[in-house]
């Protein structure tokens, strides 16, 4: 597929971000689609593809006036958008549609005009729902965990380990004026929170909190006449597993972590140590850990000790997550737009803890428990 | 409060079935051999329709686990596990383990474990305790 030839022309988040009382879930949505249109200089009715998860694309496309000769209502959890990316890249390359709005917006943390949202598991009767929820699952922290005792044993990996990523997002974190947590942590302060489902404390579990991001696509050679620097589609990825964590294949990895990664990188034409940013959603303190494994930047076993090294850190030569992540930036449910956003913010020059020099950036998304996953790699400079 | 219980389909009822009569039920394929669960009529492995439904051992391993210190009001007020076992035939199970404290201490990866079905009135449960508990 030629991905090359579409690029990110506009992105925002909402003007808000944390805890907002005064904006429904759809709303949330719109406020962030208006605030990426402002940013590309569009309106509403220049826009002809749509895409969308937690809302229907029908509410997104009705509430905004767009006619849309495209849609997609993709929805496997946080990574969604990623995958709207990629199908909006195809779609923009069949000339389905010029001009696309990918949209998120979710009130997690203050519950208006909030409907159902993903969260896996599902009736009685699914599989999940005769097979897992039986035996207590309480949604992700309860869930999402189960296969991390397994993989810490298998790479000979401590609860510190984990404690670590919670404590190195949080230096990120301190950079960026929007983070809803910037106090620094210590591991010491990590391992002694509230347990929430061991070994899994509180500040290794994400933030639920309020907010949306939109993204406007369109093909590279219309990018060219927008106001900012387009931001290149090189690669694109994406998979699916299982909808219940109990029966992932290998608990020390994700199958659609590789899938989707590979993919990604594939299709772009580079490997890992080509890139220069990374961000891996991390709605739990594991995820970068098998995000690193997973997509090749570190082989099974030294993910982390690479993080522990500093690595990722600030100033380190994998900056990961450097917006603070789901465990100190924001988490609204689906997350993964906010991954996406910080991607864009550090290829276009202006991140709070901004990356000298950020050529290439690679987004990837959890959907589920270790359920989907979509992997976008962008780059500044035009293929 | 009432637990939360399964509702069987027509594709899983054998296996509530046997819970019920003190059997865990497997199914593997007759062409390509792979025992596989949670229950369907077809090998996720190779596509068959010939697979037969067989009574496992009820052993295996103590896989991955949490310990849930929110649990459910249906499920108790106490911290508790919620586990996957390695089944000796191969497949993964999500359960309780059970008669056993419910600490990292007493609850150690790969420590052999037996299935223990618990009757809740239409539908009874396949727990797993330590082996010989």
């Amino acid at each position: 597929m030629k991905q090359k030839t579409v690029a990110a022309v506009g992105a925002a988040e909402t003007t808000e971000l944390g805890k907002i009382t005064d904006m429904s879930v759809i709303q949330l949505h719109a406020d962030a689609a208006l605030n990426a249109l402002a940013d590309c200089g569009l309106k509403p009715s220049d826009i002809d593809g749509v895409a969308t998860a937690g809302l229907s694309p029908t509410e997104l496309a009705y509430y905004l006036g767009i006619t849309p000769t495209w849609a997609d209502g993709t929805s496997v959890g946080g990574c969604s958008f990623m995958l709207h990316v990629r199908h909006a890249a195809a779609a923009i390359n069949e000339g389905l549609c010029k001009t696309v709005l990918i949209t998120h917006g979710e009130s997690g943390r203050s519950r208006v005009g909030a409907g159902g949202g993903f969260r896996g598991g599902g009736g009685g009767s699914s599989l999940p729902g005769q097979f897992e929820a039986p035996y207590g699952p309480v949604g992700p922290p309860s869930m999402f965990t189960i296969p991390v005792l397994r993989y810490l044993k298998t790479r000979g990996y401590s609860i510190e380990d984990l404690a670590n990523v919670a404590v190195i997002q949080r230096e990120w974190a301190a950079k960026n004026p929007r983070a809803s947590m910037k106090d620094p942590i210590t591991v010491d302060d990590v391992m002694n929170a509230r347990m929430i489902a061991y070994p899994f404390t509180l500040l290794m579990c994400c933030l639920v909190t309020d907010g949306g991001g939109a993204i406007i696509l369109t093909s590279a050679e219309r990018a060219k006449d927008f106001p900012r620097k387009p931001v290149y589609v090189l690669g694109t990825g994406e998979s699916v597993e299982t909808p219940m964590v109990s029966q992932m294949e290998d608990f020390n990895s994700s199958k659609a972590f590789r899938v989707s990664g590979k993919k990604a990188f594939d299709e772009a034409g580079i490997r890992p140590a080509d890139v220069d940013h990374l961000m891996i959603y991390d709605a739990f303190a594991h995820l970068p850990l098998y995000g690193l494994e997973d997509l090749g930047f570190c082989k099974p076993g030294e993910a982390a000790g690479f993080i522990r090294e500093r690595n990722t850190a600030i100033g380190g030569k994998l900056p990961l997550n450097t917006n603070g992540g789901g465990l100190s930036y924001m988490h609204s449910g689906m997350y993964g737009m906010y991954a996406m956003q910080e991607s864009l913010r550090q290829l276009r020059g202006i991140a709070p803890a901004q990356v000298p020099g950020a050529k290439i950036s690679v987004s990837h998304g959890v959907g589920g428990m270790f359920g989907a996953s979509g992997t976008i790699i962008w780059s500044n400079e035009a293929p | 409060m009432d637990r939360v219980l399964p509702q069987p389909t027509p594709e899983t009822q054998h296996f509530w079935d046997g819970c019920k009569a003190g059997e865990l039920l497997l199914q593997r394929c007759t062409d390509c051999t792979k025992s596989y669960f949670p229950p369907r009529p077809f090998c996720p492995k190779c596509g068959s329709r010939k697979v037969e439904v067989y009574k496992a051992a009820g052993t295996g391993k103590l896989w991955s686990y949490v310990i849930n210190h929110r649990p459910r009001p249906d499920i108790g007020t106490e911290p508790h596990s919620i586990a996957v076992v390695m089944l000796d035939e191969g497949p993964q199970m999500m359960t309780n383990i059970v008669d056993c404290p419910q600490t990292p201490e007493a609850l150690q990866l790969d420590m052999p474990v037996e299935v223990k079905f618990q009757d809740f009135g239409q539908i009874t449960l396949p727990f797993f305790k330590p082996a010989g508990a």
